[in-house]
């Protein structure tokens, strides 16, 4: 079974024994209901899991970057998909490099119990989509208050939140010298703000995921909940997309070696032509091959990992993680898929479940398209295409 | 009280054991290594003892190589106060083991020690026996349930044919049974704090013991390969064969 022991097995090992208790059938129930698998999500909180990266004096564990990637890994390699939860592990991450201390005393602790989920990040809008700076949603100063209008669109777990990071403009493009001024990051408590100027509406999808469309229509909230100063907003987003690109591209991983166990499994016992499948090469250079940039994918993490933790810059490595961990995560499952057969399309066998799941992460939250352009242009210094 | 739970460290119970090419054993190079299974139900019911008030202290102990101390660490994370590795690169028979226990026992004076009824690698079933009469003390082995009262303990134990209740006087040994409890498992912020309990290191002579195994393994090998099944027509077949082709009856 891979991945090989290493250096965080015990974490591994723990998180294993909890995930048994939420084995395939769990997770193939909850895909067909369509629902949240709140059972095992209140496992991983209330075993501190995903407040592993909160400082120990707001009651985390203050764990670095790359425990939390082992953490999502697991939950991925297990079945599960951390898609459900993990929000929760980096959106807190904007709260305490930019917060206030009154903001933290009075969020981090309740985050890190879990009495608060913090699972919600809104910042992409159907009419702007990847032109992020181009955003319409506004905020506007009145009084003591920020009045919130506009319209956002796959905002995910919002069902499943107490409150959201909501990225807005407060100063029109028209005024700004750079188009990456201008914006804010605010914390919306999302008990106070539904029926008071937010709506949302779920959006069915491919996979089981709970994401929504949302519409700001005169939503107030207080100054103090602006985080950080105002107008640098994007900036604080950007510094937590790193973290949030490193550990989906642990769960890909994770995804990855789901895929590669189950499909080594199913060819060595699965037998036609009097052989198991597996001793042929045609079925076996696959797999081999999807194992190999499984592994150098998972190198690129870790080095995105270790740099982040270091406090060094990690943008290209994060990105770079990002698109090897989809791609690999995406062949795995193709050549799982492929070497079940037909089995492979029956929900039983969870690889179709696992399948459309790891797809999403060529798309989200950051397009395989919009990382060879930051590499194009941010690293290899190419024209600038936009 | 004081508890004492010796937990082993063994080939995780997922992992299809093989056996090495010279028939001396079976491989645990690069293989997955975990607590015995039922050394998780002895210290789940020691931290539950504790959790009740019945326990101020549960004392974790291994034996082996040095590796055992992340056996210990889980022990601790699970809710173990601190432990102790008796630490050795040689083979272990149960007989050294429950001699190190004693030595162990008189070191630390608990009031129980509750271990596995076996490891799932050997399957000797002997340790918490033989320690016991080393020590002169009762024994309540394969316990399904465990009650203490005042100066003594009641175990019900796993019989053939159904359930024994001993009680025994303190201080006494339980092995445990699968149906005693669930062990729980470790969450993150005791993974934490178990890297901070105190682990003491000592080795089989501090306590005096000699470890020399006492017994010669001849030959290790894997069970004979299951042969496909026929179908019988009738019960009249099935006797018959299985007096004149099988010969077992
Ligand atoms: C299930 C799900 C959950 C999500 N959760 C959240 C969330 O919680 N919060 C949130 O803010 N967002 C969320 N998103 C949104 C996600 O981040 C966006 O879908 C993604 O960034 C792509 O934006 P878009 O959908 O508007 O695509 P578009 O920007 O319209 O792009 C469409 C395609 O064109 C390509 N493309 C666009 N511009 C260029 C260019 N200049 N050069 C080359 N190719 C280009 C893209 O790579 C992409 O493949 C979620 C999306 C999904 C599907
Ligand atoms: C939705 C659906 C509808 C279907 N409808 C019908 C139907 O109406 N009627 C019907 O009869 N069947 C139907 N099928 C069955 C379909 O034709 C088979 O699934 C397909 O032929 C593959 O057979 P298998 O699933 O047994 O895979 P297997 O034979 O087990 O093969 C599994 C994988 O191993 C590969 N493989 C096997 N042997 C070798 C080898 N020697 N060398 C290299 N690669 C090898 C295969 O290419 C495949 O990728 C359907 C299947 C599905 C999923």
């Amino acid at each position: 079974m891979h991945p090989k022991p290493d250096q965080y097995q015990e974490l591994r090992d723990a998180l294993r024994d909890l995930c048994k208790h939420y084995p395939d059938a769990y997770f193939r129930g909850i895909d067909a209901e369509g629902t949240y698998p709140e059972a095992f999500i209140d496992s991983l909180t209330e075993a501190g899991w995903l407040a592993a990266m909160i400082p120990q004096e707001y009651g985390g564990s203050g764990l670095g970057l790359t425990e939390a990637s082992v953490i999502m890994e697991e939950v991925n390699r297990n079945g599960g998909n951390a898609g459900a939860c993990h929000g929760q592990m980096y959106n807190m991450g904007t709260l305490l490099r930019h917060g206030s201390e009154a903001q933290k005393q009075a969020y981090l602790p309740r985050i890190a119990s879990g009495e608060l989920r913090l699972q919600s990040m809104a910042v992409t809008e159907p009419t702007t989509g990847t032109d992020t700076t181009k955003l319409r949603t506004t905020a506007v100063r009145k009084g003591d208050r920020y009045v919130i209008n506009g319209q956002k669109v796959w905002i995910s777990r919002v069902q499943h939140s107490d409150m959201m990071i909501l990225l807005a403009r407060t100063t029109p493009l028209a005024d700004v010298q750079r188009r990456s001024d201008g914006m804010s990051v605010f914390l919306v408590d999302l008990h106070e703000a539904m029926g008071n100027g937010l709506s949302a509406q779920p959006i069915r999808n491919m996979v089981n995921h709970e994401t929504n469309e949302l519409f700001f229509d005169d939503l107030e909230i207080p100054e103090d909940n602006l985080i950080g100063e105002e107008g640098r907003g994007f900036k604080y987003i950007l510094d937590g997309l790193n973290a949030e690109r490193t550990l989906i591209a642990a769960e890909c991983i994770g995804d990855a070696w789901w895929f590669l166990n189950k499909v080594v499994d199913y060819t060595s016992e699965r037998t036609v032509f009097d052989r198991p499948i597996a001793q042929n090469q045609g079925v076996q250079f696959p797999i081999a091959r999807s194992y190999v940039n499984t592994e150098a994918a998972n190198l690129m993490r870790f080095r995105a990992c270790e740099l982040y933790d270091r406090n060094e810059h990690c943008g290209a490595e994060a990105n770079m993680a990002k698109l090897l961990a989809a791609d690999t995560s995406w062949e795995a499952a193709n050549v799982c898929l492929q070497y079940h057969g037909g089995f492979g399309f029956a929900h039983e066998y969870d690889v179709e479940r696992k399948f459309r799941e790891t797809r999403l992460y060529q798309v989200a939250p950051v397009s395989t398209n919009l990382v060879l352009s930051y590499v194009a242009e941010h690293v290899l210094g190419l024209p600038r295409s936009f | 009280m004081k508890i004492l739970v010796p937990v082993k460290r063994v080939v995780d119970y997922n992992v299809k054991v093989r056996v090495k090419a010279d028939g001396s054993g079976v491989e645990t190079a690069n293989v997955k290594m975990s607590m015995n299974p039922f050394d998780e139900i002895a210290v789940e019911e020691a931290v539950r003892l504790k959790e009740k008030g019945v326990a101020e202290e549960v004392v974790v102990v291994s034996m082996g190589v040095s590796q055992c101390q992340e056996t210990i660490r889980t022990a601790l994370a699970m809710g173990g106060d601190r432990g102790i590795l008796v630490e050795t690169d040689d083979e272990l028979e149960p007989l050294a083991v429950a001699k190190m226990l004693k030595g162990l026992a008189e070191k630390e004076s608990p009031d129980m020690v509750i271990l596995g009824k076996q490891a799932i690698d050997d399957d000797a079933n002997q340790t918490g026996q033989m320690f016991a009469a080393l020590m002169g003390w009762g024994q309540g082995t394969f316990a399904s349930e465990v009650d203490i009262q005042d100066g003594s303990i009641q175990v019900t134990r796993e019989i053939d044919g159904g359930a024994e209740t001993v009680k025994l006087k303190l201080p006494a040994v339980v092995t445990t049974d699968l149906r005693l409890n669930e062990p729980r498992y470790a969450k993150l912020p005791n993974i934490m704090k178990a890297k901070k309990k105190q682990l003491d290191t000592l080795s089989p002579a501090d306590l005096g013991v000699d470890t020399t195994p006492r017994l010669k393994t001849v030959k290790v090998a894997e069970p004979p390969k299951r042969q496909g099944g026929i179908k019988v027509a009738d019960v009249a077949e099935l006797v018959d064969k299985l007096k004149n082709e099988a010969k077992v009856i």
